[in-house]
C-alpha cells in the first residue's frame, strides 16, 4: 500500500506547529504548556516516523517519490517541493524524531530554571522541522533549504544564551564556516542543473551515466571530469555541516549552546546530514573515484587528528565534541571507499551513543552546579549510578567493544578500508586503526576523570541559608566562585533526565547486535543507496559474515582494533586509578606535542587572523582606498572641484571693474588683429 | 474604470496629495489620514491589476494611447507587462507601509511629508507604465524632485552634501539618456518604444546609445563605480526616504535595462555584456568587503542593497551570453527571472532592514553599530523581525532573498563556471556583513545604559514589520506565482536577446 501524503506532510509539520505555539505563544501557554505542546507534536512525528519504517520494511509500501508544489518552473528547468521515502529515509526519519524526542523530554529538566524556557523549545521543534525537510526532501532544492534551515537553527541555538561574548562569537563562527561549504554546495547545485538539467533526485540519478566523459572547461586546454568537479562540489558542502577539515574548526566552538542542543544537533542530527547526503547521492559519486579518494583522505584525515586533539581536553563536552568529529571522519572515510551503508549505519550508532554521551555529560555538569571542566571531578559514580552506567554503556559502544552497537558499524568501517583499494586507502586504514586507539584513550579518560578515582571537589558546609537550587548557567558569574567548591553534595539528575540516558543506552547496547545482519550486510537499504560492483567491499565483507554472534566473537581479536582499546584500556586505568602523577609528568615529558594538541594545530588561530582580521582590513582597503579616496575623492569631489576652480578663475575675470574690461577688449583686439596678420602672411 | 486604470493608478496618489497638503500643518492628524487612505486606495486599484492582466494574453496590456505633444509626435502612452505588474505591485504595497511607518515619527511638517511620497509613488507608477520614451523620461525625471525634497526637508545633518550628490550624479546620468532618445527620434520619428525596438542601428550607434542608457541606469541601480551617492543619500535620508529609495527607487534602473538597452541596443549589449557582468561581480564582492567594515548600520545596508543589485545587473546580462553564445535560451529565462524576483524580494527585504534601523533610530538617535549591543534584552519582538529580515539578506532558503540570487547563480553556472563562483561568493560575505551586525546590535549585554531604556516596539511599528516579514516568507516558500506572472514578459525579452539589428 502506497504511503499517504497526509501522513508524510504530518510527519514535519507537527513538529512546526509545535515551534510556532511554543514560540509566539510561549507566554500565554506558559512553560508547561510550552514544552506539552512541542513533545506533542513530536510524538506524533516520531510515531508516525516508526510507522512509516515499518511500512516501508515490513508492509511492503512501494517508495513514495512525489512532488507537493512547484516552486518555480522556467522554461524546462523546476523545482519541486515534495518527499522522496525509501528506507535510507525512514531510517533517517525515525532516528531524527527519536532523538529529538528524548532530547524534548531531557529538556524539560535540563533547562527547568532558564529564563528562554520556552524559547528553548521552539528553537529544537523548529530543528526538527528543518531536518525533516532536508532528509524527506526529493530534490536539490528542498535539500538546501532543509540544509541551511537546519544551519539557522544552529546558529541560534549556538547562541542561545545571547549575553555570553563566547556564545555569540560561537554562532557566528558557525554560521560562516558553513557558508564556506554551503558555497562550494550551491556551485554544487549549479553543476547538476548544468550537466543534467534538473534538479530532481530520480531524474538526475537516471541520468547520471550521461556524465561520463562530460567535462567542465576551466581555462583554455584545461576540462575537469564533470562528476568528479560535481561531487566535490557537494562534498564541500558536507564539510561544512558535518565538520569535516579543515571545516571542522566550528563545531568544538558549539559547545557554547545548552548541552541538549550539543547532543541532538551538534552530535546526532545535523553534523550528519552531509553523511547522509552523500549516501543519498551515491548514484553520482559511483562515477568518480577521484572524489571519493578525496573523501576518504579528509574523513581519514579528520578521523585520527581531531580524535587526537580530544586526548588533551579538560572540558567534559569538548572531550565528547572532539570525538564527534573523529567520528564524523570514521563516516567519511566509509563513504570514500564507497561503503555508504556502513556510513550510514555507523551515523545511526553514533547517534543513539553519542546522543547519550552528550546527555550524560549534561547530567553530570547539572549535578556539578555547571561544572565542566574534569579536573574538578572524579568519583561521582557513587553519587549518580544510573548517568554512571549509561555512560559506561555508551563509552563503549563509541570504544568499538564487541557486541556493543558502536562495534558493529566501526569495526565495519574499518574493515571495509582494508579491503578497499582506493588510492590512499593504506593512509586512511591507518588513520582509522590508530583513531580506534585514541578513540579509547579519550573515552576511558573522560570516564575515569569524571566517575572514578577521588573527588576533586569540596562541599560547602551548609549555612542553612534557603540553598538556591537553580542552575541556570544564563548567568556566568553563578557557579564558578571557586572552582571545585560545590554548595552542595553531586545528586542523581530527575527522571526526565535519566529515562532519556537509559532510552538511549538500550540501542546503544543492542542496536547493533540486532541490525547488523540486514542493514549492513544484507542489501536492506535496496535502491537507495547505489554501488558499483567494483567498489563494493561491504559486499565483499559479506561473504565473510556469518551472523552477529560471531561476528562480535570474531571482534575480540587481539591483533585487531580491539587490541588497541584494550591498550588503551590498560594505559588509563593505570594511570587514571593507579598512578594519576604520571598524566602530569607525560604531560611535561610531552610538552611540544601537548602544545600543538592544545593549540588545535593553530588551525582557528589562523583562520581568524588570516579570515577574520585579513577580511576586516581588506574591506577598510576598498573601502578607503576606492569608494572615499578614488571615486569620491577623485572622480567626484575631484570633479567637482575641479568646477569650482573652473568657476572661481572666471569669476576673477568678472571682477566688475571697467578699467578690467576695457584692458581686455584691448587684449583681445590686438590678439584677434595679430591673428589676422599672422595668417595673412 | 478598467479602460484607464493604469492612469488611475498614476494620477490617483498625485491627485491625492493635493487635499493632504491642503489639510495644512494645522491638522497634522488629519493629513495622516487622508494620506493612509489615499495609499491605502492606491494599494486597492492595484490589485485589480491582477485580475485584469491575463497571464496567457499580449505581453502588453491595459494599454492607453493619447497624443501628447503633437509637434514632437510625444505620446502619453501607457501599458504594462508581468514585470511591471510586479513593481507597480512593489511600489502600492511599500508606500502603504512607508506612510504608516512616518506616522508619528514626523513631526516637523508632516503633510508636506506625506504629499511628497504620495506625489513618489505615482510617478513611480508612471514609470513602470510609460510605453513612451519622453514619457518614461519625463517621469524619471519628475521622480527625483520629490526624493531631493524627502533628502533635502527631513534628513540628516549633511543632508546638503547628500542631495546634491545625489541629483547631480543621476542627472548627469540622465542627459546622456536624453541624448540618446533625441537621437532616436530624429532617426525614428517616434519616441514609441515599440517601435523603437524594432529600428535597425548599426553597431556604432548602438554603442553610443548603450553607453548614453547604460549611464542612466547604471547611477540609478546603482552599479560600481558609480554607486557612491547611495550610500550618502541613504544616511542622510529619512526612514521612509530610505525605503522608498532601496525598495522601489533602484529598481528603475534594472527595469530600464529592460525597456531601453535590452530592446533598442541589443547587438551592442550583447557585445558589452561581460563587461556589465564583471562590474556586477566586482559589486558582490567588492561592495561585499567594503559593507563589511561600515560602522554606520544605514551606510552597511546601503553598500549591502549594491551588493544585492548586482544580482539583478548580472542576471540580465549573463542572459545574452546564454543565448548568444550557447544558445541556452531556457537558461536566459533562468538568469533574467532571477534578475526579476530579485528586484521584488530586494524591495522587500531592504525596505524592511531600513524600517528596522529607523525603529533603532528613533529610540536612540544614532545609528553608529557601537552605541547598540543587547538590543535583544529590551525588544525581544523586535529581535525576531531583525534576525529575520538579517537572514533574507544573507540569502537564507524559505526567505526571498534566496530566491533570485539562486536562479541567476544557477544560470551564470551554464554560462561560466567563474562567473558563478564569484556570485555565490556572496554566501559568505553577505552573511558576514550582515550577521556581523546583529551580532553587535543584537546580542551580548547591554553595555550602553540607554539602550536599557529602549521600548519594544509598538502596534504600528510591528504592523509594518509583520507586512515586510510575511511578504519576505511568502516569496521565499512559494515564488512560482511570481515567476508565473513575470513569464510571458521574460519568455519574450529572451526572445529579443536573440535577435540581431545589424
Amino acid at each position: 500500500m502506497e504511503l499517504s501524503t497526509a501522513i508524510l506532510l504530518t510527519i514535519p509539520l507537527a513538529p512546526l506547529v509545535g515551534c510556532l505555539l511554543a514560540g509566539f505563544f510561549g507566554k500565554f501557554i506558559g512553560r508547561a504548556g510550552a514544552h506539552s505542546v512541542t513533545i506533542l507534536g513530536l510524538l506524533v512525528a516520531c510515531g508516525l516516523s516508526f510507522y512509516v519504517l515499518y511500512q516501508i520494511t515490513a508492509g511492503g509500501a512501494p517508495v513514495y517519490n512525489h512532488n507537493l508544489y512547484t516552486w518555480f518552473e522556467i522554461g524546462k528547468f523546476s523545482a519541486s517541493v515534495g518527499f522522496l521515502i525509501d528506507r535510507l529515509t525512514a531510517m533517517m526519519m525515525v532516528v531524527v524524531t527519536f532523538v529529538s524526542l528524548l532530547v524534548h523530554v531531557y529538556t524539560i529538566g535540563y533547562m527547568a530554571d532558564d529564563p528562554g524556557y520556552q524559547r528553548f523549545f521552539s528553537y529544537i521543534s523548529l530543528f526538527t522541522f528543518s531536518m525533516l525537510m532536508l532528509v524527506m526532501s526529493n530534490n536539490f532544492m528542498q535539500l538546501f533549504f532543509g540544509w541551511e534551515a537546519v544551519g539557522l537553527v544552529s546558529y541560534l541555538l549556538i547562541g542561545f544564551w545571547y549575553k555570553r561574548p563566547t556564545a555569540i562569537f560561537a554562532n557566528l563562527k558557525a554560521f560562516l564556516v558553513n557558508r564556506v561549504g554551503d558555497f562550494g554546495f550551491l556551485l554544487g547545485i549549479s553543476a547538476v542543473l548544468y550537466f543534467l538539467g534538473t534538479l530532481d533526485y530520480a531524474t538526475a540519478f537516471a541520468g547520471a551515466d550521461s556524465l561520463v566523459g562530460k567535462t567542465l572547461t576551466i581555462t583554455q586546454g584545461v576540462h575537469w571530469d564533470a562528476p568528479t568537479v560535481i561531487c566535490v562540489l557537494l562534498f564541500i558542502g558536507a564539510m561544512g555541516k558535518s565538520a569535516q577539515v579543515p571545516l571542522h574548526v566550528w563545531l568544538p566552538d558549539s559547545m557554547e549552546g545548552p548541552t541538549p542542543i550539543s547532543a541532538l544537533i551538534h552530535a546526532a542530527t545535523m553534523v550528519t546530514a552531509g553523511i547522509f547526503m552523500v549516501a543519498r547521492m551515491s548514484p553520482l559519486y559511483e562515477l568518480s573515484s577521484s572524489a571519493l579518494s578525496f573523501i576518504m583522505i579528509i574523513g581519514a584525515t579528520g578521523a585520527l587528528f581531531t580524535g587526537l586533539i580530544g586526548i588533551v581536553q579538560n572540558d567534559i563536552k569538548r572531550v565528547v565534541a572532539y570525538s564527534t568529529l573523529s567520528q564524523l571522519g570514521y563516516m567519511t572515510v566509509a563513504l570514500g571507499v564507497s561503503a555508504y551503508s556502513g556510513a550510514v549505519y555507523h551515523l545511526m550508532t553514533h547517534a543513539f551513543f553519542k546522543a547519550l554521551l552528550f546527555l550524560g555529560a549534561g547530567s553530570v555538569i547539572i549535578a556539578m552546579h555547571h561544572e565542566q571542566d574534569m579536573r574538578y571531578m572524579g568519583g561521582l559514580r557513587k553519587y549518580m549510578p544510573v548517568t554512571w552506567i549509561t555512560m559506561w554503556i555508551g563509552s563503549l559502544a563509541l570504544c568499538g567493544v564487541p557486541f556493543f552497537s558502536g562495534f558493529y558499524s566501526k569495526d565495519a568501517i574499518i574493515e571495509a578500508v582494508g579491503e578497499s583499494h582506493r588510492w590512499g586507502a593504506s593512509y586512511a586504514y591507518f588513520c582509522v586503526m590508530a583513531g580506534a586507539f585514541v578513540t579509547a584513550l579519550y573515552t576511558f579518560r573522560q570516564m575515569y576523570l569524571t566517575f572514578h578515582g577521588k573527588e576533586r571537589f569540596t562541599v560547602k558546609a551548609h549555612h542553612g541559608h534557603g540553598h538556591d537550587a537553580h542552575h541556570d548557567d544564563h548567568h556566568d558569574d553563578h557557579g564558578h566562585h571557586e572552582p571545585g567548591v560545590l554548595e552542595h553534595a553531586p545528586t542523581e539528575s530527575p527522571w526526565v533526565v535519566t529515562l532519556p540516558l537509559v532510552l538511549l543506552a538500550i540501542p546503544s547496547l543492542l542496536i547493533g547486535f540486532l541490525t547488523v545482519g540486514p542493514m549492513l550486510f544484507g542489501g536492506w537499504f535496496g535502491q537507495a543507496i547505489h554501488v558499483d560492483e567494483a567498489n563494493n567491499v561491504l559486499g565483499e565483507l559479506a561473504g565473510e559474515f556469518h551472523g552477529a554472534l560471531s561476528m562480535a566473537l570474531h571482534g575480540f581479536n587481539p591483533v585487531g582494533p580491539f587490541g588497541l582499546v584494550l591498550l588503551a584500556f590498560a594505559i588509563q586505568t593505570y594511570i587514571y586509578l593507579f598512578n594519576p602523577a604520571l598524566a602530569g609528568r607525560v604531560k611535561s615529558a610531552l610538552k611540544p606535542l601537548w602544545t600543538v594538541l592544545d593549540r588545535k594545530y593553530w588551525v582557528d588561530d589562523i583562520y581568524f587572523a588570516v579570515f577574520a582580521r585579513g577580511g576586516v582590513k581588506l574591506g577598510r582597503l576598498f573601502w578607503k582606498a576606492g569608494d572615499a579616496a578614488v571615486i569620491d575623492g577623485a572622480l567626484v569631489n575631484g570633479s567637482a572641484g575641479l568646477v569650482q576652480k573652473i568657476a572661481a578663475a572666471m569669476r576673477r575675470l568678472q571682477s566688475g571693474y571697467l578699467y578690467h574690461y576695457a584692458f581686455a577688449m584691448i587684449l583681445g583686439l590686438i590678439l584677434l588683429l595679430g591673428g589676422f596678420w599672422l595668417v595673412g602672411h | 474604470m478598467f479602460n484607464h486604470l493604469l492612469s488611475l493608478l498614476i494620477w490617483l496618489p498625485v491627485v491625492g496629495a493635493v487635499p493632504v497638503l491642503l489639510a495644512g500643518s494645522g491638522r497634522p492628524s488629519l493629513a495622516r489620514w487622508l494620506a493612509l487612505a489615499v495609499a491605502v486606495l492606491t494599494f486597492a486599484v492595484s490589485l485589480f491589476l491582477i485580475p485584469q492582466y491575463h497571464l496567457d494574453g499580449a505581453v502588453m496590456q491595459l494599454g492607453e494611447d493619447h497624443l501628447w505633444i503633437a509637434s514632437l509626435g510625444v505620446h502619453y502612452g501607457l501599458a504594462v507587462d508581468g514585470i511591471s505588474v510586479a513593481l507597480i505591485l512593489l511600489t502600492t504595497f511599500v508606500s502603504i507601509l512607508v506612510i504608516v511607518g512616518a506616522w508619528e515619527v514626523i513631526q516637523d511638517k508632516p503633510h508636506q511629508y506625506m504629499a511628497a511620497m504620495l506625489v513618489l509613488e505615482g510617478l513611480m507608477i508612471g514609470v513602470f507604465c510609460a510605453t513612451d520614451a519622453l514619457l518614461f523620461y519625463v517621469f524619471f525625471e519628475a521622480m527625483l524632485i520629490p526624493m531631493f525634497i524627502l533628502i533635502g526637508i527631513w534628513g540628516g545633518p549633511r543632508r546638503v552634501y547628500a542631495t546634491i550628490k545625489f541629483f547631480i550624479y543621476t542627472f548627469l546620468g540622465s542627459i546622456f539618456m536624453l541624448i540618446g532618445l533625441i537621437y532616436l527620434y530624429q532617426k525614428a520619428g517616434t519616441f514609441n518604444l515599440h517601435a523603437l525596438a524594432a529600428l535597425p542601428l548599426s553597431m556604432t550607434e548602438q554603442t553610443w546609445l548603450f553607453f548614453a542608457f547604460l549611464l542612466a541606469f547604471a547611477v540609478k541601480v546603482p552599479m560600481v563605480p558609480v554607486h557612491t551617492w547611495l550610500p550618502d543619500a541613504h544616511v542622510e535620508a529619512p526612514t521612509g526616504g530610505s525605503v522608498v529609495l532601496a525598495a522601489v527607487m533602484l529598481k528603475i534602473g534594472g527595469y530600464g535595462f529592460l525597456r531601453f538597452s535590452l530592446p533598442i541596443t541589443p547587438d551592442a549589449a550583447a557585445h558589452f555584456a561581460p563587461l556589465v557582468i564583471v562590474l556586477s561581480l566586482i559589486a558582490v564582492v567588492y561592495i561585499g568587503y567594503v559593507a563589511l567594515v561600515q560602522d554606520d548600520m544605514k551606510k552597511l545596508v546601503a553598500y549591502s542593497s549594491v551588493a544585492h543589485m548586482g544580482f539583478v545587473t548580472l542576471g540580465i546580462f549573463i542572459a545574452f551570453m546564454l543565448v548568444r553564445d550557447a544558445g541556452n535560451l531556457d537558461a536566459a529565462k533562468l538568469g533574467m527571472q532571477g534578475a526579476m524576483v530579485q528586484m521584488i524580494s530586494h524591495g522587500f527585504v531592504s525596505g524592511a532592514m531600513f524600517s528596522c534601523i529607523g525603529v533603532l533610530y528613533d529610540r536612540l538617535h544614532t545609528r553608529q553599530i557601537k552605541d547598540y549591543g543587547g538590543v535583544i534584552n529590551v525588544m525581544p519582538w523586535f529581535g525576531f523581525f531583525y534576525v529575520l529580515f538579517a537572514m533574507a539578506n544573507s540569502g537564507l532558503p524559505g526567505t526571498s532573498g534566496f530566491v533570485g540570487e539562486f536562479m541567476v547563480v544557477l544560470a551564470s553556472f551554464s554560462a561560466n563556471p567563474w562567473i558563478a563562483l564569484f556570485a555565490a561568493f556572496t554566501l559568505i560575505i553577505g552573511a558576514a556583513y550582515t550577521l556581523w551586525m546583529v551580532k553587535r546590535v543584537l546580542w551580548g549585554d547591554i553595555t550602553n545604559p540607554h539602550v536599557a531604556e529602549m521600548k519594544e516596539i509598538n502596534g504600528r511599528e510591528t504592523f509594518v514589520l509583520v507586512a515586510f516579514a510575511a511578504a519576505v516568507l511568502a516569496l521565499g516558500i512559494w515564488p512560482q506565482p511570481l515567476i508565473h506572472l513575470m513569464d510571458n514578459s521574460v519568455a519574450q525579452l529572451v526572445q529579443q536577446l536573440a535577435v540581431h539589428k545589424i
